[in-house]
């Protein structure tokens, strides 16, 4: 697929969608000012976005993947999965209060995490390479947030939107692979003590793994690797579930542990 | 409603289900039947059975999720008797010509190594008192024409069981997180859907805790080598000759069923 955009497109949309997220403001979707844009063009932006951030000090720890599974393209309406990347900026701690008075649409789902050992390149990852080039894999809850207003989008919009990347929390208990079966692995979300998803991370393109090898591959597409040290969180298990201040969530994982955070102002 | 008109209605049923053909819902007839009246009508329907030659090896769990509840309109749930006709032991291979209306589900079933006397039992003493549990398929199935249903009319129908097959693979509950164990569910080697545990009524040892009071309030004990199937996991799944479902259970293990034949419907 090609870019469309030229380069002053490119840096202007950028700039949009940096306002957009670093002042939590909706815009409308990219496409509505043009509607040929591709997917190519959305990671161009995303890539702009990155090297922004990262010359004002941010630093990338890693990266997501975003509608991996059945119930989250069916709740956003796309067919195919996407990725984003991951600053400090993002990270909060387990137990910790976040604020939402900085998010638009703050929503939150459960994600099984890996951390890697070894670099992966693509194209051709696969699953078992994943597992092979893994440190650790642990829970997680990503906090969403689109940016587009009234929740209108598309697949375009939301990869330039850093695939809705805002929050991630990592936590609960860390384990080694090989002492799991990932894809029977259940997954309960609750909020203010009510569960309000359920999944097992099969959910997650069958297994995780695999999603973290389509990202791979996607970053192939765009020239680039994924280095060891990184944090991957593989996609939501679940649909993502809206917050507000005052939320109290939980996810809780069979063999991973439970992750706690609060919601405020 | 006297006996005699339980009693009718029991034999309706035991007729449809010999002859393998469906009745009008009890609750479009002008009948004004109560939850108590409908389980003696399953009281007669099963009696018929047991007459005939089948005996009693179990109990079954049934509205014991949240949507299946909302779509009842009842907040708690069924049960139903398992007579030793409807376990499938054969190379768990379910002949589909012996069946009406028949949908899959995919369960834990508890087998009991000591009695449970209710009233006053919990989820504790079910794991206590329980041999094993074991992965399951439930195929229900309604003598109630085009499973128009009310609660009602599933409680007299025996809370719509057709035929069960438990898996191989025994698991100590001691030893197993039955509230956040994944159910992966595999339809014709495709992803169909996934749970885990909690989606029966907060954990399956919850449901046969709650059986095991409701039926000691009416002075029935469970006895040690019963089996009681806890209630799906998943959606209820359509099938018909040649597919194969296999469910897997985080920390457990899959049991997998073949249908053939044709059923009435």
């Amino acid at each position: 697929m090609k870019t469309t955009l030229d380069r002053e497109a490119i840096v202007r949309l950028c700039e949009r969608i940096e306002g957009a997220q670093t002042s939590a403001y909706a815009i409308p979707k990219l496409t509505d000012e043009y509607p040929s844009m591709t997917m190519a063009d959305g990671y161009a932006i995303q890539t702009e976005l990155r090297k922004r951030f990262i010359e004002q000090g941010h630093k990338l720890v890693g990266w997501k993947a975003g509608l991996t599974s059945r119930a989250k393209m069916k709740q956003m309406g796309v067919d195919q999965p996407s990725i984003g990347f991951l600053t400090d900026k993002m990270s909060r701690p387990e137990n910790s209060v976040i604020s939402t008075s900085d998010l638009v649409h703050p929503r939150v789902e459960c994600e099984i995490a890996f951390v890697t050992r070894e670099k992966l390149v693509g194209p051709g990852c696969t699953a078992e390479d994943v597992l092979q080039a893994t440190d650790y894999v642990l829970p997680a809850i990503e906090v969403i947030d689109s940016r587009f207003s009234g929740f209108k989008f598309d697949l375009e919009s939301v990869v330039a939107d850093n695939g809705s990347s805002a929050r991630f929390v990592g936590g609960g208990r860390p384990r080694y692979v090989e002492e799991l079966d990932l894809p029977t692995i259940g997954a309960v979300l609750e909020k203010n003590g009510e569960i309000v998803e359920m999944g097992a991370a099969a959910a997650v393109m069958e297994h995780p793994a695999a999603a973290v090898a389509m990202l791979v591959n996607i970053l192939a597409e765009m020239g680039e690797e994924l280095p060891a040290g990184s944090f991957v969180m593989s996609g939501g298990i679940t649909a993502a579930v809206a917050v507000s201040p005052g939320d109290h969530v939980i996810a809780r994982f069979q063999e991973l542990g439970s992750i706690s955070i609060r919601f405020g102002e | 409603m006297d006996q005699e008109i339980i009693n009718q209605l029991g034999d309706e049923l035991y007729a449809a289900f010999r002859s393998r053909s469906t009745i009008k819902p009890f609750t479009e007839r002008d009948l004004d039947i109560t939850l108590e009246q409908a389980y003696q009508i399953q009281q007669r329907f099963i009696a018929r059975r047991l007459e005939a030659g089948e005996t009693e090896v179990g109990k079954k769990i049934g509205v014991t999720s949240k949507p299946v509840q909302q779509f009842l309109g009842v907040y708690q749930p069924d049960f139903g008797i398992l007579t030793s006709a409807m376990q499938i032991s054969t190379d768990n291979v379910i002949d589909l010509d012996g069946l009406i209306q028949p949908k899959a589900e995919a369960e834990l079933a508890f087998v009991l190594k000591e009695d449970l006397n209710g009233p006053g039992i919990t989820a504790m003493d079910v794991i206590r008192a329980t041999d094993y549990v074991v992965p399951c398929f439930e195929i229900v199935d309604s003598r109630i024409t085009d499973w128009k249903i009310r609660i009602e009319d599933t409680v007299a129908d025996n809370a719509s069981c057709g035929v069960f097959v438990l898996g191989d693979v025994k698991g100590d509950p001691r030893k197993l997180d039955l509230t956040l164990a994944g159910m992966v569910l595999h339809k014709n080697g495709e992803l169909y859907s996934t749970s885990v545990g909690a989606a029966v009524q907060g954990s399956p040892a919850n449901a046969v805790a709650w059986l095991a009071n409701t039926l000691g309030e009416l002075g029935i004990p469970f006895k040690a080598g019963e089996v009681i199937l806890s209630g799906s996991q998943s959606e209820l799944v359509a099938v018909q000759h040649g597919d194969e479902l296999e469910c897997n259970v985080g920390g457990l293990g899959r049991c997998k069923v073949r249908f053939s034949g044709r059923s009435a419907v």
